[in-house]
């Protein structure tokens, strides 16, 4: 007989975890108790907040293709997980929470540190259970790590009562694959995959859109060989980008609000559009209703809930990207698209010389976030892995950003988590110590999780910290000017001094205000693997372009404050 | 969108699970909805719970729920039926004093045309039991509420089957059940080869 603690740390072995992301407290002191005598096969990440727990298993679930482990206590603790919670669910990130809870003689009696860790979560997470009895320890354990992983991935929480910690338990394991209510990968029928290449075949315009969903089922080679058999020009979503490598022939770029206008008008002018592994989020839509209208629409999703939501579809196919692509690829016709590919041409160009070109090689003395992020991409050729917060630094980095590898851009992108970005860099850094890892950051966004630079100086977590510092909540500003009458409400933000920040955490630091100074900077960050503070002062009134505004059609986009976009002119 | 809304059905399959009422009535929560009805009770398959909710709704919004509710692990399945597709009742309790019934001359002429029986009568109160559709029941409710006070009403909240000759939740869970037994017997044969 071993404890319910033993049995959790022997499961998560068991379910080969290497890595933990966890604070400790009250609740769960007899689970850190037990985690002293496996603290060499388990290696636990203290961080400084639970929030910063929660993002760095993000971060490391999402460059590693693994669940990512958070272990912290009942009440606050648990309370403080859920933002992170809420952002997995919704950005498909595999994770198991173990949150402590408090003896259950003691549940619903608002004990010290007692609260509805189900009730809160079971909206938000794939999966919530409480575990009441040690002996439960097992089957929760791998039922959790199962679900969190098959399928459409998601965030399951574990809410491990103090009886079941402390209490005996005849250990046993056994891994699940099985759940009769569950069917994590449906196998799409052959007669839908027909009629998809039927209409591929018979389409003069095919056009797609994937998104993480690639990333998910591993499927960047069967999408690559799709696109080169059927000669098929496609956008990625936010969380798409890295499937496919920036310089694929076949790659027009992001879509969306702050996307290529290659994408975004391909995506209004093709006839049949194949969305792969993707949401429709409304952030890549713009105004549902006049989105692809004019196009067939075929839906490839893991997840029925997902098969007309937003968008009403020609055919939706209900199965596993990989398992899709590989099926249909084959019954695709050899097709050569040159001339529709070639109406790109025009939009990439305006592109290139209204929006692209002023951002990374700009006439004002002053620095872009463009700039910067053009040049550490240049520098690094691809390698690292980018992650980003929330804002204009994630905007800038997904459209300057330049990927060959997969899984390389890590950042919140349902959710929209200010905050996420330092944290979920430890994380990925921890999952990938071997790749450099660089995380692109406002001012706003890094003080939400500042406190996380504490775990960089303990764990040595080598992350390059690139802080696009321009004094503002950039990207609300950015929509105070354009559609807020320039009322500049709570938007403008004082800074601490950061080389004293710097220099308190032990982390290797320099600050960039003249574009001379810049490339040596970033030659400097990039010389050794310690972690490093880029305090880059930026433009205050920085803006991302194109942008399509909230409400319009993804075919109405600004190039800048005074001009729009105008196909065929 | 007001005007496309009707009265749906959702029939939900699942095991019986802590917490998962409250995954499913969240659901309706998170689109604003109302919950008309709601019945929860252990169905003709062993271990799998039928719950029962109408709402009045539109087409899309009706069907993109029924999916959210399905998605939910312990779900097994979820159905989403209009009247046609249903055989449906509900149960009504009425509790009304006895005096004023007694003082109508068409009491008895009024229970059978409604078909309802008497469960219990005492001096102070009657109790009437009614099974029916919504109209019915709401009549009979007006009917007492004429003889004087109805001092309690109440309903069991719609209860249906199908009018389908295909049981598919049980097609389903022998699927399910063929499909672990397939799971296992490969995953032996691979132990072996290994």
């Amino acid at each position: 007989m071993i404890t319910g603690s033993e049995a959790l740390m022997q499961a998560l072995i068991a379910e080969g975890v290497e890595t933990i992301f966890g604070y400790p407290g009250g609740q769960i002191m007899p689970v850190y108790d037990q985690l002293y005598d496996y603290r060499d096969c388990l290696h636990h990440v203290l961080v400084r907040h639970e929030q910063g727990a929660i993002h760095a298993a993000q971060g490391y679930a999402r460059v590693k293709g693994v669940p990512g482990v958070v272990i912290c206590t009942s009440g606050p603790g648990a309370t403080n997980v859920i933002t992170g919670v809420a952002d997995a669910i919704i950005d498909s990130t595999p994770l198991v929470v173990i949150a402590g809870q408090v003896n259950v003689g003691l549940l619903g009696t608002d004990a010290f540190q007692e609260t509805d860790v189900l009730g809160m979560t079971i909206p938000i997470a794939k999966w919530s259970w409480q575990i009441r009895r040690p002996e439960d320890i097992p089957w929760a354990v791998a039922r959790a790590f199962y679900i969190a992983k098959s399928g459409r991935p998601g965030p399951v929480v574990l809410d491990l009562t103090r009886d079941a910690q402390i209490g005996m338990l005849d250990f046993h394991y056994e891994p699940i694959d099985f759940i009769r209510s569950y069917i994590p990968c449906p196998v799409a029928s052959q007669e839908s995959i027909e009629e998809a290449a039927r209409l591929i075949n018979e389409a003069q315009r095919p056009f797609v859109v994937f998104g993480q969903g690639v990333i998910l089922s591993q499927a960047e080679a069967e999408l690559e060989a799709f696109l080169d058999k059927g000669d098929i020009p496609a956008g990625s979503t936010l969380l798409g980008l890295s499937a496919l490598r920036s310089d694929n022939r076949h790659f027009m770029g992001m879509a969306g609000m702050h996307g290529r206008i290659a994408t975004n008008v391909m995506t209004q002018h093709c006839d049949v559009l194949i969305a792969i592994g993707m949401r429709f989020d409304d952030r890549v839509t713009g105004k549902m209703s006049t989105y692809a209208t004019q196009a067939k629409i075929i839906h490839i999703d893991i997840d029925n809930a997902e098969i007309n939501k937003n968008i009403q579809v020609y055919l939706g196919i209900l199965g596993d990207a990989k398992n899709v692509l590989s099926r249909l690829t084959p019954l695709i016709a050899e097709a050569d698209h040159a001339d529709w590919i070639s109406t790109a041409d025009e939009c990439r160009n305006t592109e290139y010389e209204k929006v692209i070109s002023p951002e990374i090689h700009p006439q004002g003395s002053e620095l872009t976030m463009g700039e910067v992020e053009n040049l550490v991409a240049e520098y690094v050729k691809g390698e690292a892995i980018v992650v980003t917060d929330v804002g204009q630094n994630q905007m800038t980095a997904a459209r300057y950003s330049r990927f060959t590898h997969s899984r390389s851009l890590i950042t919140s992108g349902g959710l929209g988590t200010m905050g996420f970005g330092l944290p979920a860099a430890i994380g990925a850094k921890t999952a990938a110590p071997s790749r450099p890892v660089c995380l692109f950051v406002g001012d706003g966004g890094l003080q939400m999780t500042i406190q996380e630079l504490g775990t960089i100086m303990q764990e040595g977590t080598g992350v390059k910290i690139v802080l696009l510092n321009n004094n503002w909540l950039g990207n609300v500003r950015q929509w105070q000017q354009l559609f807020w009458n320039e009322r500049y409400s709570a938007t403008r933000m004082m800074n601490p001094d950061y080389a004293s920040l710097a220099a308190a955490y032990g982390i290797a630091y320099r600050q960039v205000e003249q574009r001379s100074e810049l490339a040596s900077a970033v030659e400097e960050m990039f010389a050794d693997d310690r972690p490093f503070l880029l305090n880059v002062h930026v433009i205050e009134a920085g803006m991302v372009f194109p942008m399509i505004p909230p409400g319009k059609s993804v075919d109405e986009i600004m190039l800048n404050t005074n001009e729009w976009f105008e196909y065929g002119k | 969108m007001e005007n496309n809304k009707i009265l749906y059905t959702i029939a939900i399959y699942s095991e019986n699970q802590i917490g998962l009422l409250s995954a499913i009535s969240n659901i309706f929560v998170r689109h604003g909805l109302n919950i008309e009805s709601l019945t929860a009770c252990p169905s003709a398959l062993e271990g799998i719970h039928k719950i029962t909710v109408t709402t009045h709704c539109d087409l899309h919004r009706i069907s993109v729920i029924t999916r959210q509710i399905e998605k939910r692990i312990d779900v097994v399945k979820a159905f989403l039926y209009t009247d046609d597709d249903l055989f449906f009742r509900e149960v009504a309790l009425y509790k009304v004093p006895t005096e004023n019934l007694l003082n109508y001359a068409h009491f008895e002429d009024l229970i059978e045309r409604n078909a309802a029986r008497i469960l219990e009568i005492n001096r102070k109160f009657t109790i009437i039991q009614k099974t029916g559709q919504d109209e019915s029941i709401h009549r009979l409710y007006v009917e007492l509420q004429q003889l004087g006070a109805v001092l309690q009403f109440a309903r069991s909240g719609r209860i249906a089957v199908t009018n389908s000759d295909r049981e598919l939740v049980t097609e389903f869970l022998q699927q399910r059940q063929h499909d672990q037994v397939c799971k296992k017997s490969s995953q032996e044969s691979k132990d072996k080869i290994i």
